[in-house]
C-alpha cells in the first residue's frame, strides 16, 4: 500500500542568510513573482522558457502572416521591400533562435532531470542564468524594430551584404550580430550544464542504454550546440571587426572572401538544423510507444542513428552552398555525404513504424502529433534527398521549394513534434490535462493549413519562384498558388487560436490530472501530476529500460501483456514540510545576465558615437559583479538541519535553504504570474488564496 | 592525492584505484623541460630553409607532440577517465576535420605563385 | 531502495564548508566535467580562429608581410614564458593537494606574473607592428592575425583575473586542501590556452608564410 512519510515539525526557519557581496540578503521564497524571477529550480525555468518560446512563436507566426498576406497577390502593397527584408529576417530569426531552439530546451530542462531520476540541472543557477540570457537576447533583437530598423540581411546573413555597412544602412545588422551574440552564450552555457546533467545525475542503475531516448537526443543535441555555436560565434565577431574596425575578412578588395562566411555559418548551420530536430525526435520516440503500447521499435538502433546524424551532420554544410561555383568536387564530395545521412535518418522512420506495427494504437492528440510528425518529416525528408544531388539542387536552390523543404521538416518536423509534447506532457508540467477534442481541432485544422501553405511552394519553387523577393509580377503565373498558401497561413492561425482557447480552458478549470493519465513507460510519470518541487520523495533504483512501464507490466509466454497484481504504489506527495534539502534561489544570475545588453547596446551605438562604449564598460562591470556575487554565495545556503529527517529522507548534500511553508509541495501559482498563457496549475487542494500574504 | 570524485560506479572504482597519485614535481619539471627543447628545435627549423616544403609538416608534428605532453600531463588527461579525453578528442578531431574540409575549398593546399 | 542523487551538489567555490562531492556516473565531478565541455567547445572556437589565418596566408594584397614583420626570436621567448607558467600552474596544484598553501599562493602569483608577462609582450609585439605599418584594416594578414591573437590575449587575461582571484580565496583561507578541485579546474583553463598558443606560435609564426598574392 502507499507508504505515507510524515516529516516532523521543523525548528521555525533561521533568518535570510547575508550576502558576502551585496546589501541585499539573499531570497528565499519561491513565492510569487520574486519567486520567478529569483527561481533556479530546473521546472519552472521550464516553464519559463517554453512560455517565452511560445510567445515569440505568435510572433513570428504574425511575422509569417505579414509576409503571407504582402505575396498574397501579385505586386503587393502591404510592405516595402525594405520591410518586407526586416519581416522575413526577423520571421526566421525568430522562430529557428527563439522558438524551436528555446522550445526543446524547455522540455529538455522540464523532463531531463525526471527521466533520468535527478533532483535538478548539475548548475541550477548558470540555468537561470541561460534562461535570462535568452529573454534579454530576444529583447535586445526585437528593440531593433523601434531603435531604427530590425535586421534586414536574412537569418543567414550573407556578406558582403551585411559585413559592408554602406550595403543595409543602419543598425539592423548589428543588432542581428549581437544579439545572435548573446543568444550564443546562452544556448553553449546551457548546453555544457544539459551534458553535464545527463552523464553525471542519473539515478543508480540508469545506464546510458536505460535512458529515455528523448534524453539520449536530447544530449547529442546539445553536444552538437556545445560544439556548433562556437563556430557562428567566430564568423559573427569577424562580420563585426568588419563592420566596426574596417577588417579585411569579407572584403574582395583587401582579397578577403565572402565566401568564408558562408562556410562559417553554415558549419554552424548545419548541425543547427539537427539541434532543431534530434529533440523533436525524441519526442516522437517517447510519445509513439505510449500510445501503441509496445516498446520502441530497436532502441539501440535509435540511439547510434541519433548519433550518427550528429557526426555525419558536421559533414554536409557545403549541400547549402551548392549554386556557390565551388568546383565539381566539392560538390560531388558533398552530395555524397548529404545521401549518407538519409539512411540514419531513414532508419529512424521505419523503426517509428515498427513500434506502431502491430500496436494497440490509441490515437489521442500527442499520438495525432506523432504521426503527423513522421508523415511530414518524411516529406520533407524526401525534398531534401532532391536537393542532395545537386544538378537538381541547382535548379531548386534560391526557390521555394527550398522553403517547402525546410518548413515540412521544421514545422511539420519540430513543431508538430513540440506541440505533441505540450499535450503529452501538459498535466505532468501542470497537473491539468489539455482537453482531447479540443486537441484535435487543433492538430487536424494545423494540418490542412500547413499543408494548404507549404505544398504548393514546391510547385512554386519548380515553377521559378525565387526566395527572398518582396513581391512578383502578374505574368508570372505565380498568383494563383500564392493566394493559396496564404489561405493555409491563416488556417494554422486559426488552429494557433484554438490551442490558445484550449490552454485558457485547461487554465481556468481545476479538474486535476492524474498521475498516470496515457498509462506511459518513463519515470517522470511515477511522479506527482504537478511534479513537486524536489522531484523524487526517494531517488529511485533503475532495473531496466521504460522502468515504469516494467513496474506495471510484464508478458505472459506468448508475448501478451500482462499487468502486474501488484501495482507500484501512487505517487508520494510529501506535502510543504518535505525537509528536501535544494539549492537556494538567487537573483545574481539575472544580475549578470542583465549585463549582456547592457554590453551590446553600447557597442551598437558605439559605431556612431565612441562614447557610447562607456555603457557597454558599465554592462561589463553588472556582468563581472554578477559573476563575483554568485560565484561567492554558497549553492545552497546552510540551515539548521533536523537529524530525524537525515533517516527519514536521504539527505543530499551539504543543508538546504528549503524553510517550512516557504516551498510548497506543488509549486503552487505565482500570485502574479509572469509571462503569457501562465499556465503553472495548482496541486491538488491547494488554493491560490493562500499565497497572496506571502512575502 | 587524487581529486576525482569517488564514483558509484564499481567498474569506474576500479579504474580510479589503478590511476592512482597524480605525477610528481620531478616528472612535471621533466615535461617542462622536454616542452623548452622541443621549442627550441622548432625555431631552428623554421629558420632552415634547406627543409623546404618539409618544414610545415615538422613543426607540425613537434607542435601536436608538445600539445599531447601538456594535455596528458599537465592537465592530467593520460589519468583520468576516459569521458575526459572522449569529450575533449571530439573536439579536436572535429576541428581539425572540418576546417581541413574548408582548406582544400579554398585551396589552401595547392602551390600558388608568390612575390 | 534509497540511493543519493548522483552529481545532486552544492556548486563549487570557496565560501563555507562543504562535504566531499557525492557520487556521480562518471566519477568525474560535475566542475570538471564541465570546464571539459568547455574546453572542447572553445577548440571549435579556436580552430574557426586559426583557420581563418590560415586560410588567408599569402592572400593579402598588400604588405607588411609576415616575414616582414615578425621577429621570432622575441616571440619565442614569449612562448616559452607562457609554456613555463604551464608548469608554476601544475606546481601550484601539486602544492594544494599537499596542503601547502603558501607554495599554492606563490606558485599562483608566478603563474599569474608569467602570464602578465606574456601579455605585456603581446601589447609590446603589436604596438611594435602598428608602428611598422601593419594595423586591422591593412590587409588580411593584419586582420586575421590581430583577432586571432587578441582573442587568444584577452582568454589569458581571464585567466590571469581568475589565478589571481584564487590567490586572493588563498589567503583568506578559503582554499583547504579537500577543495583543492577548484585549483586543478582553473588549471585545466590555463593549460588549454597555452596549448592554443602552442599551435599558434607554430602554425602562425614558425610555418614559413607566402609572400603577398599575385594575380
Amino acid at each position: 500500500m502507499a507508504t505515507v512519510l510524515e516529516p516532523p515539525a521543523l525548528a521555525p526557519p533561521p533568518p535570510a542568510p547575508e550576502s558576502v557581496v551585496s546589501p541585499f540578503r539573499r531570497p528565499r521564497t519561491t513565492e510569487g513573482f520574486w519567486g520567478w524571477i529569483t527561481t533556479i529550480d530546473h521546472k519552472r525555468i521550464g516553464i519559463l522558457y517554453g512560455v517565452t518560446a511560445f510567445f515569440f512563436f505568435l510572433v513570428g507566426g504574425f511575422e509569417a502572416l505579414l509576409i503571407r498576406v504582402q505575396l498574397a497577390q501579385p505586386n503587393g502593397t502591404l510592405l516595402s521591400a525594405d520591410a518586407y527584408n526586416q519581416v522575413f529576417t526577423m520571421h526566421g530569426t525568430t522562430m529557428v533562435f527563439l522558438v524551436i531552439m528555446p522550445l526543446s530546451v524547455a522540455f529538455g530542462n522540464f523532463m531531463i532531470p525526471l527521466m533520468i531520476g535527478a533532483r535538478d540541472v548539475a548548475f541550477p543557477r548558470l540555468n537561470a542564468f541561460s534562461y535570462w540570457t535568452f529573454l534579454f537576447g530576444g529583447i535586445f533583437l526585437y528593440s531593433s524594430f523601434v531603435l531604427g530598423g530590425a535586421p534586414n540581411g536574412g537569418w543567414f546573413g550573407y556578406a558582403p551584404n551585411t559585413s559592408v555597412t554602406g550595403f543595409l544602412p543602419g543598425r539592423g545588422i548589428d543588432f542581428w550580430i549581437l544579439g545572435l551574440l548573446i543568444l550564443g552564450i546562452a544556448s553553449t552555457v546551457g548546453a555544457a550544464n544539459l551534458v553535464v546533467t545527463t552523464l553525471n545525475m542519473r539515478a543508480p542503475g540508469m545506464d546510458l542504454f536505460r535512458m529515455p531516448i528523448f534524453v539520449w537526443m536530447s544530449l547529442i543535441s546539445q553536444m552538437l550546440t556545445l560544439f556548433a555555436m562556437p563556430v557562428i560565434t567566430v564568423a559573427l565577431f569577424l562580420m563585426l571587426f568588419d563592420r566596426f574596425f574596417g577588417s579585411a575578412f569579407f572584403d574582395p578588395s583587401r582579397g578577403g572572401d565572402p565566401v568564408l562566411w558562408q562556410h562559417l555559418f553554415w558549419l554552424f548551420g548545419h548541425p543547427e538544423v539537427y539541434i532543431l530536430v534530434l529533440p523533436a525526435m525524441g519526442i516522437v520516440s517517447e510519445i509513439l510507444p505510449v500510445f501503441s503500447r509496445k516498446p520502441l521499435f530497436g532502441y539501440p538502433v535509435m540511439v547510434f542513428s541519433g548519433i550518427a546524424i550528429g557526426f555525419i551532420g558536421w559533414g554536409v554544410w557545403v549541400h547549402h552552398m551548392f549554386a556557390v561555383g565551388l568546383g565539381p568536387v566539392a560538390v560531388s564530395a558533398f552530395s555524397l555525404t548529404t545521401m549518407f545521412i538519409a539512411v540514419p535518418t531513414g532508419v529512424k522512420i521505419f523503426n517509428w513504424l515498427g513500434t506502431m506495427m502491430k500496436g494497440s494504437l490509441k490515437f489521442t492528440t500527442p499520438m495525432l502529433w506523432a504521426v503527423g510528425f513522421i508523415a511530414m518529416f518524411t516529406i520533407g525528408g524526401l525534398s531534401g534527398v532532391t536537393h542532395s544531388l545537386s544538378p537538381s539542387d541547382r535548379q531548386q536552390t534560391d526557390t521555394y521549394y527550398v522553403v517547402a523543404h525546410f518548413h515540412y521538416v521544421l514545422f511539420g518536423g519540430s513543431i508538430f513534434a513540440l506541440f505533441g509534447a505540450t499535450y503529452y506532457w501538459f498535466p505532468k508540467i501542470f497537473g491539468r490535462m489539455l482537453d482531447e477534442r479540443l486537441g484535435k481541432w487543433h492538430f487536424w485544422v494545423t494540418f490542412i493549413g500547413f499543408n494548404l501553405t507549404f505544398g504548393p511552394m514546391h510547385i512554386l519553387g519548380l515553377e521559378g519562384m525565387p526566395r527572398r523577393i518582396y513581391t512578383y509580377d502578374k505574368s508570372l503565373g505565380l498568383a494563383f498558388w500564392n493566394m493559396v498558401a496564404t489561405i493555409g497561413a491563416f488556417t494554422i492561425a486559426i488552429a494557433v487560436l484554438i490551442f490558445l482557447y484550449n490552454v485558457y480552458r485547461t487554465v481556468r478549470e481545476a479538474v486535476p490530472a492524474p498521475q498516470d493519465p496515457w498509462d506511459a513507460r518513463t519515470i517522470e510519470w511515477t511522479l506527482p501530476s504537478p511534479v513537486p518541487v524536489y522531484n523524487f520523495a526517494e531517488i529511485p533504483t533503475v532495473h531496466s529500460l521504460d522502468e515504469f512501464w516494467h513496474q506495471k507490466y510484464t508478458e505472459d509466454e506468448e508475448g501478451r501483456l500482462v499487468k502486474l497484481a501488484e501495482q507500484p504504489p501512487p505517487a508520494v506527495d510529501l506535502g510543504p514540510d518535505h525537509g528536501i534539502h535544494l539549492p537556494s534561489p538567487s537573483y545574481w544570475p539575472l544580475v549578470a545576465s542583465f549585463g549582456l545588453p547592457v554590453i551590446a547596446y553600447g557597442i551598437v551605438y558605439g559605431r556612431g558615437s565612441g562614447a557610447s562604449y562607456v555603457v557597454s564598460v558599465i554592462g561589463a562591470l553588472i556582468l563581472l559583479g554578477g559573476l563575483y556575487g554568485w560565484a561567492f554565495e554558497p549553492g545552497t545556503e546552510p540551515e539548521v538541519h533536523e537529524p530525524d529527517h537525515a533517516e527519514a529522507i536521504p539527505a543530499l548534500v551539504g543543508a538546504g535553504a528549503s524553510t517550512a511553508g516557504e516551498l510548497e509541495a506543488g509549486d503552487a501559482t505565482a500570485a502574479g504570474g509572469s509571462g503569457e498563457g501562465s499556465g503553472s496549475g495548482e496541486a491538488p487542494g491547494d488554493t491560490a488564496s493562500d499565497e497572496e500574504g506571502d512575502q | 592525492m587524487s581529486t576525482q570524485a569517488p564514483s558509484a560506479d564499481p567498474s569506474i572504482q576500479d579504474q580510479q584505484a589503478e590511476h592512482g597519485l597524480h605525477p610528481t614535481e620531478a616528472t612535471y619539471i621533466k615535461v617542462a623541460a622536454i616542452l623548452a627543447a622541443i621549442t627550441a628545435v622548432e625555431v631552428a627549423v623554421s629558420y632552415w630553409h634547406g627543409l623546404g616544403d618539409g618544414i610545415p609538416p615538422v613543426l607540425i608534428i613537434l607542435a601536436a607532440i608538445k600539445f599531447s605532453m601538456v594535455a596528458a600531463y599537465f592537465m592530467h588527461l593520460k589519468m583520468d577517465h576516459l569521458w575526459l579525453r572522449r569529450l575533449f578528442v571530439t573536439g579536436i578531431t572535429l576541428a581539425i576535420a572540418v576546417y581541413i574540409a574548408v582548406f582544400l575549398m579554398f585551396g589552401v593546399f595547392q602551390n600558388r605563385i608568390h612575390a | 531502495m534509497t540511493a543519493i542523487a548522483p552529481g545532486t551538489h552544492v556548486e563549487a567555490h570557496a565560501t563555507g564548508s562543504h562535504p566531499a562531492h557525492p557520487p556521480t556516473n562518471t566519477g568525474i565531478s560535475n566542475e570538471k566535467l564541465a570546464m571539459w565541455a568547455f574546453l572542447g567547445s572553445e577548440c571549435l572556437l579556436f580552430g574557426a580562429l586559426i583557420s581563418t589565418y590560415f586560410l588567408y596566408r599569402g592572400r593579402s594584397l598588400v604588405g607588411p608581410t609576415p616575414k616582414q614583420i615578425y621577429d621570432i626570436p622575441y616571440t619565442s621567448v614569449s612562448s616559452f614564458v607562457l609554456l613555463m607558467s604551464s608548469l608554476t600552474m601544475v606546481l601550484a596544484l601539486a602544492a594544494i593537494q599537499r596542503g601547502d598553501q603558501r607554495r599554492l599562493r606563490i606558485w599562483l602569483l608566478a603563474t599569474a606574473l608569467l602570464g602578465m608577462t606574456f601579455i605585456g609582450g603581446q601589447v609590446y609585439e603589436f604596438t611594435s607592428f602598428v608602428r611598422e605599418g601593419l594595423t586591422l584594416k591593412t590587409n588580411l594578414f593584419g586582420s586575421s592575425f590581430f583577432v586571432l591573437t587578441g582573442f587568444h590575449g584577452a582568454h589569458v587575461t581571464l585567466g590571469i583575473v581568475m589565478l589571481l582571484s584564487l590567490a586572493n580565496l588563498s589567503a583568506r583561507g578559503k582554499i583547504p586542501q579537500e577543495k583543492s578541485e577548484i585549483v586543478e579546474i582553473a588549471g585545466l583553463y590555463w593549460h588549454f590556452v597555452d596549448i592554443v598558443w602552442i599551435v599558434i606560435f607554430t602554425v602562425v609564426y614558425l610555418i614559413p608564410s607566402p609572400g603577398l598574392h599575385v594575380h
